[in-house]
């Protein structure tokens, strides 16, 4: 069997990701400290787990429609109007996905004619350039400055844009890095992409852990952006429920409605035990929600000037569970520094080019964890430090 | 104050410099704080939470229900006091429902526990009678899962 003649060139040519590569390495060494987990360390609300229970002892255990229960629907449009002050029609313009990662893979194979470009700020979550080039698209990689704490300006964008350009895609707040766009930072964005045909593919997925006393925007918020903007987001990170893979998408009728071929044929429909719990998540949870933040709010204090206490300086990350420093000062890259550091100290954090080139000099930890685990590691990775200082 | 107790709650072993990044108010305030609850009773002590069985694989803990009967004017507290000073108890409590007191009683051998509650727990003045509920296993102590980390079942490194 000829395997390599068998299998899609443009399949073949997409690389695992660096962070794949990282475990792989990690996974050899015993009694790991790992900060390296990109989902909660907290277990889903009990109230949520209960209507699971409930809903498997009802028996309902059928498809649903492929968009989605019609209550989970409604109930995910009455939240983004709560919380976004956006209205979406819950029996045309929202459909529920296989987490937040199914609904950006259907927004890029709804636009991607063969050489379209989609733009992708980096440093960002790996899905998004494999994903696009699967799609037939071509990404185009915008390079995030630490200079403007990772958010994305006007600058950034020069020269990016040109009549190939179908869409951008809008990681905030962002994995690896914490940033987070405000609106005023939106407004600068939205004032280039109103005049164009370019689309926002909005990955949401950590809006709800925004830290500080303003709350999370969305672009679909800005005048005329709606009309222009899939909003995505899901329950992963805000509910703990990574294992559920549930996840929604919001967008105009016409996108919409020719993304649920690709979810409909591929799909059918997402998993019906997580949807019903996923009405209760929404209504019922918001005390869980703000207790979990709280908690991640306490971590990133801690971690942040844990690290610019050793002398790695890092930005404040006002969003996800992230924090980004800087080891240009050890005079290290990246990957060098996190495979000393697994070696001599135990410690897996994820080397920042793992989210594009541009995260190069960085380090990604994950603050997903107890304070005292994120107290002996920082310990360690402070003894490293000092080690390397000679 | 009570995002401090909180976290004084789950670990008492925080510096006050940690607890300060971590509530984003000064070192100096925390330590305010704390003599404050010291100073109140509202914390009245610090200690460890120790996995007995690690320590000493002999060890054994036991819950004894007492059934005392009160006394005019102080009710269950002379018997309560008395109990509580004897070192091998760890705690006294007074409970609602079917018995009166709960005392949790440490020992290094069965025997010396189950001395300890006939000699000097059943012989006590209003203490009507007792039930020795030896430990078996214990799973979660004051809010901390005695798995540990090896309960986090999360993959090592993910996206």
């Amino acid at each position: 069997m000829d395997y390599d003649k068998l299998l899609s060139d443009t399949v073949k040519e997409v690389k695992f990701s660096g962070i794949r590569k990282f475990f792989d390495i990690a996974a050899t060494v015993e009694n790991v400290i790992s900060l390296s987990v990109g989902e909660p360390d907290f277990k889903t609300p009990w109230a949520i787990r209960k209507e699971a229970i409930r809903t498997l002892e009802k028996g309902k255990t059928a498809y649903t429609a492929n968009s989605g229960l019609i209550e989970l629907r409604r109930t995910i449009s009455s939240y983004i109007e709560r919380k976004n002050g956006l209205k979406y029609d819950p029996e045309h313009e929202i459909i529920v996905t296989v987490g937040g990662s199914e609904a950006i893979d259907c927004a890029f194979r709804v636009i991607c004619n063969p050489g379209d470009e989609v733009l992708v700020p980096e440093p960002s979550f790996v899905c998004y350039a494999p994903l696009i080039k699967m799609a037939g698209g071509i990404p185009v990689t915008v390079e995030l400055s630490i200079k403007n704490k990772f958010r994305l300006t006007p600058e950034d964008l020069k020269g990016k844009i040109n009549e190939r350009t179908k869409a951008i895609v809008f990681p905030f707040p962002n994995n690896p890095t914490g940033a987070v766009m405000r609106r005023n930072d939106l407004e600068k964005i939205a004032e280039i992409l109103r005049k164009t045909d370019i689309l926002v593919i909005s990955d949401e997925i950590y809006s709800e852990l925004t830290y500080g006393n303003d709350k999370h925007v969305s672009i679909a918020e800005l005048e005329g952006m709606k009309e222009r903007t899939i909003h995505i987001s899901g329950y992963s990170k805000t509910f703990s429920m990574t294992g559920w893979r549930l996840g929604y998408l919001a967008a105009p009728e016409p996108i919409a409605s020719q993304m649920l071929k690709i979810h409909q044929y591929g799909i059918m429909s997402s998993p019906t035990i997580s949807q019903y719990a996923a009405i209760v998540a929404m209504n019922d949870c918001e005390e869980d929600v703000q207790r979990m933040k709280n908690e991640y709010d306490a971590r990133r204090r801690l971690v942040v000037k844990g690290f610019n206490d050793m002398g790695l300086t890092c930005f404040e990350p006002e969003g996800a569970f992230y924090a980004f420093p800087c080891i240009k000062s050890t005079g290290l890259s990246s990957q060098e520094f996190c495979a000393k550091l697994l070696q001599s100290k135990k410690v897996a954090i994820v080397p920042g080019d793992a989210f594009g080139e541009s995260g190069e000099g960085f380090v990604r930890v994950s603050y997903a964890y107890s304070l005292a685990h994120l107290n002996t590691a920082l310990e360690r990775i402070k003894e490293f430090v000092n080690e390397l200082k000679g | 104050m009570k995002e401090l107790v909180d976290l004084l709650r789950k670990n008492a072993r925080l510096s006050n410099e940690q607890l300060s990044t971590i509530l984003g108010i000064s070192a100096a305030e925390v330590a305010e704080k704390i003599k404050k609850l010291e100073d109140d009773g509202m914390i009245i002590g610090y200690s460890a939470i120790i996995n007995e069985e690690k320590l000493d694989k002999n060890a054994v803990t036991a819950l004894i229900e007492l059934k005392v009967s009160p006394q005019v004017e102080c009710g269950y507290d002379d018997v309560a006091k008395i109990i509580s000073q004897y070192d091998e108890v760890d705690t006294v409590q007074l409970m609602s429902g079917s018995f009166d007191l709960a005392v949790i009683i440490r020992g290094t051998k069965l025997r010396d526990v189950a001395m300890f509650v006939s000699d000097r727990l059943a012989t006590l003045d209003g203490v009507l009678s007792t039930t020795t509920h030896f430990i078996l296993q214990r799973y979660k102590e004051k809010g901390v899962d005695f798995a540990g980390d090896s309960a986090d079942e999360r993959s090592l490194v993910s996206p």
